[in-house]
């Protein structure tokens, strides 16, 4: 069931990003101070924002989760949060290439939006242990929403606090708006975010439905085996049980 | 009660159930352990729940106390639906399980104060129970110094503390030797006189307490009558493998 | 014959039911605070191996008296919900007519107290072994003022990652894991709000956004726990 249209979705994403990079190399133009390291913001930028947008995303369906107790907001929640880890993990990275190319370090704390996305990813890897240290299902996916509500109301809190921190105005050269870009290099810059957005919902997607088929394969199992045969035993911290109220 | 087949009564209108279940339903991740259970136990009488380990007796418990939600299904509890009216109903429940609930570093008498404050009971009624447990001696020594027999006297003090209409009882007469019992069986017992659902795993006895029998196989009834038509042997069928 | 009226106990008699059984537990058996307390000055020591320095002052003081403060809370806060985990006071809770917030409140507000405990021994402590400059009273009160405002934000956050990770099996592990990241801006406004204080020569100003910082964040995250701890008893 969530499978559909996943094909189309894949083939959209890859030409978005396969136009985006190509703008992101040809159409705009060099930095002036950084050269050519400087599009390393073209995937970076992208990166740390669909990151937190998911992470944003994983705490709304967590609520959604609390509120109707719908295992299906669990796994969506989970798979975003999960997704956003990976492309978290790579903001980091990216943004620690892009420091040394242009500060001649590998990290910089008086760079806000680092130290505080820095905070936020530290804190979002505890989620996965968290699920997989509880035992019940149930209370794993209610505790685990409880946690990805938490952590989201904590982005934008964090994010203050680290700024008003900073007691040096640094330049703050990852934003968007008033940081200096061309037109050419806006274009690239907001292809670069929505190519971005389309891969992180095709992979979301991906694990979404993978899952949903484990669960309904072992369902099929169990109803085949009978009430004893003890279907893919051993814990988790993905959900396992997945059928909404309505029994889909 | 004439033949305590639950909903019968002679000539008369039909007994609304103080406890009611309908295909009930409750899972622990993808195992189902309470498998569309339908119980009525009527007021004044005793459900006695039999069956083996993991067969759901406590989870059934539990969901009646309304500590568990029901995850399909329909539960009543004098009247009121639960999950949505368990605030309700709460305060008329009666759960006597394993665990005492008590905190081992206080008294029996501060235990017992605490709870009497989050039910909003009077002070003095601690006193009276305690004494009618033969407790009121030690009720300001700590609990953990006490023995399993006199955890579990003060844990049906606690639990018959607010008054309940209904009684939740996870295998009460464990632990407890037969002065003890005496003590406790005008709380707890058949004598008290309130709607009870009581598990054991003891065939011959169990049967003589209650009127209606409820054999639990797998989380499904694989057994529901009147106890005066059950026999010990059937209910050891149930633990067959 | 009309139903009975439901019989439910007002929050209020709930929540003060909980705090007297939690102080009063901690008066017969104390564990939490003398362990705070004694950690807290053991913490003090290492740290005079650890920087290689007899005393301190300013942004140094400020740090180590936050960070310290902060590790000791996370001991407190790992051992919130053991006894009632491990003897049924949850299960007390939750099957009586109250509003289970309640319990919330009560844990929040008894870890505060626990908090303030420590910080009197914790204080001094500093003062007498590390802490360079001598302490005025102007200084105290507005060491005292931030103190409690971030221990606010450690008493909700530490009330509820402990009960997240009660039901856990590396509970000891995952509380400060989850707890340290989220109490970032509580570290933030204490430090930065401490070290203009903690100078020779009497107290420099306490700088608004410091408590600010701290102010919002008890706001945010009190009535996000307080809406939110439910879910973690409602099974």
């Amino acid at each position: 069931m969530y499978g559909t249209r996943l094909g189309p979705l894949s083939l959209v994403t890859v030409v978005a990003l396969v136009g985006a990079f190509g703008l992101a190399a040809f159409y705009a133009p060099m930095d002036a101070d950084q050269g050519f390291s400087q599009k390393i913001i073209y995937v970076h930028v992208p990166l740390a924002i669909v990151t937190l947008c998911g992470f944003v995303f994983g705490a709304i369906m967590a609520m959604k989760h609390l509120r109707t107790r719908d295992p299906r907001y669990d796994l969506k929640s989970y798979t975003a949060i999960h997704m956003s880890l990976v492309f978290g993990t790579g903001a980091l990275i990216t943004g620690m290439i892009w420091a040394k190319a242009s500060w001649g370090v590998w990290w910089e704390w008086r760079e806000a939006t680092l130290v505080s996305f820095l905070i936020v990813f530290l804190l979002y890897c505890t989620y996965q242990p968290l699920r997989f240290s509880i035992e019940d299902p149930e209370r794993q996916a209610r505790y685990a929403s409880v946690f990805a509500l938490t952590a989201g109301a904590f982005v934008p809190v964090n994010f203050i606090a680290v700024r008003l921190a900073d007691a040096y105005i640094h330049p703050r050269v990852l934003t968007t708006s008033g940081s200096g870009l061309t037109p050419e290099m806006n274009v690239a810059f907001f292809g670069a975010i929505i190519a971005m957005g389309l891969l992180f919902a095709t992979f979301w997607k991906l694990e979404m439905t993978n899952k949903h088929t484990r669960f309904q394969v072992r369902a099929l199992k169990r109803k085949l085996g009978g009430d004893d045969v003890t279907i893919g035993g051993g814990r988790s911290a993905a959900p396992r049980y997945i059928e909404g109220p309505d029994g889909r | 009660m004439g033949d305590g087949t639950p909903g019968a009564r002679p000539g008369g209108s039909p007994v609304v159930p103080a406890i009611r279940t309908e295909a009930l339903v409750r899972r622990f991740g993808e195992r189902v352990v309470l498998d569309r259970l339908d119980v009525a136990v009527d007021p004044g009488q005793t459900l006695v729940v039999f069956g083996p380990n993991g067969a759901g007796k406590s989870t059934l418990l539990r969901v009646l106390a309304t500590l568990l939600r029901p995850h399909r299904g329909h539960v009543e509890i004098l009247g009121e639906a639960l999950p949505d009216r368990a605030w309700a109903v709460r305060g008329r429940i009666g759960l006597l399980t394993h665990d005492p609930l008590l905190y081992g570093d206080l008294s029996a008498r501060d235990n017992l104060r605490f709870h009497a404050r989050l039910h909003s009971v009077e002070q003095e009624r601690i006193d009276v129970l305690l004494d009618a447990v033969g407790l009121l001696r030690r009720a300001d020594d700590p609990v953990h110094t006490f023995s399993r027999g006199m955890l579990q006297r003060v844990a049906v003090c606690r639990a018959v503390l607010h008054d309940p209409e209904v009684l939740l009882l996870d295998e009460p007469w464990a632990n407890l030797d037969p002065a003890a019992i005496a003590l406790v069986e005008p709380l707890v017992g058949r004598s008290s006189g309130r709607t009870r659902i009581v598990t054991s795993h003891d065939p011959a006895g169990g049967l003589l307490e209650g009127d209606v029998a409820l054999g639990l196989k797998a989380g499904r009834a694989a057994l529901l009558r009147p106890s005066a038509e059950v026999t010990a042997a059937e209910i050891g069928e149930l633990y067959a493998a | 014959m009309s139903p009975p009226a439901p019989r439910t106990t007002p929050t209020g008699t709930a929540i003060l039911a909980l705090l007297r059984k939690e102080l009063l537990l901690e008066r017969k058996v104390p564990q939490l605070v003398p362990a705070m307390a004694l950690f807290s000055v053991i913490t003090f020591v290492v740290f005079h191996f650890g920087l290689q320095r007899r005393s301190v002052d300013g942004e140094i003081a400020a740090g180590v008296l936050s960070v310290t403060l902060l590790f000791a809370a996370m001991l407190g806060a790992n051992r919130l919900f053991v006894a009632d985990k491990d003897e049924g006071g949850f299960d007390a809770v939750l099957l009586a007519p109250v509003d289970r917030t309640a319990l919330f409140v009560a844990k929040a507000v008894s870890f505060l107290v626990f908090l303030v405990a420590l910080e009197i021994v914790m204080v001094p402590a500093f003062a007498l072994f590390l802490l360079g400059p001598g302490l005025t009273l102007e200084m105290v009160g507005q060491i005292a003022l931030l103190l409690l405002l971030a221990d606010i934000g450690i008493a909700v956050i530490g009330t509820l990652v402990g009960a997240l990770g009660i039901q856990t099996r590396a509970r000891d592990l995952l509380v400060p894991l989850i707890a340290l990241p989220l109490l970032v801006p509580v570290i933030i406004g204490l430090a930065r709000g401490l070290a203009p204080i903690l100078v020779d020569g009497g107290a420099g100003d306490l700088a608004g956004r410091w408590l600010a910082i701290l102010a919002l964040y008890d706001l945010v995250f009190g009535l996000l726990a307080y809406a939110v701890f439910d879910f973690l008893l409602d099974d």
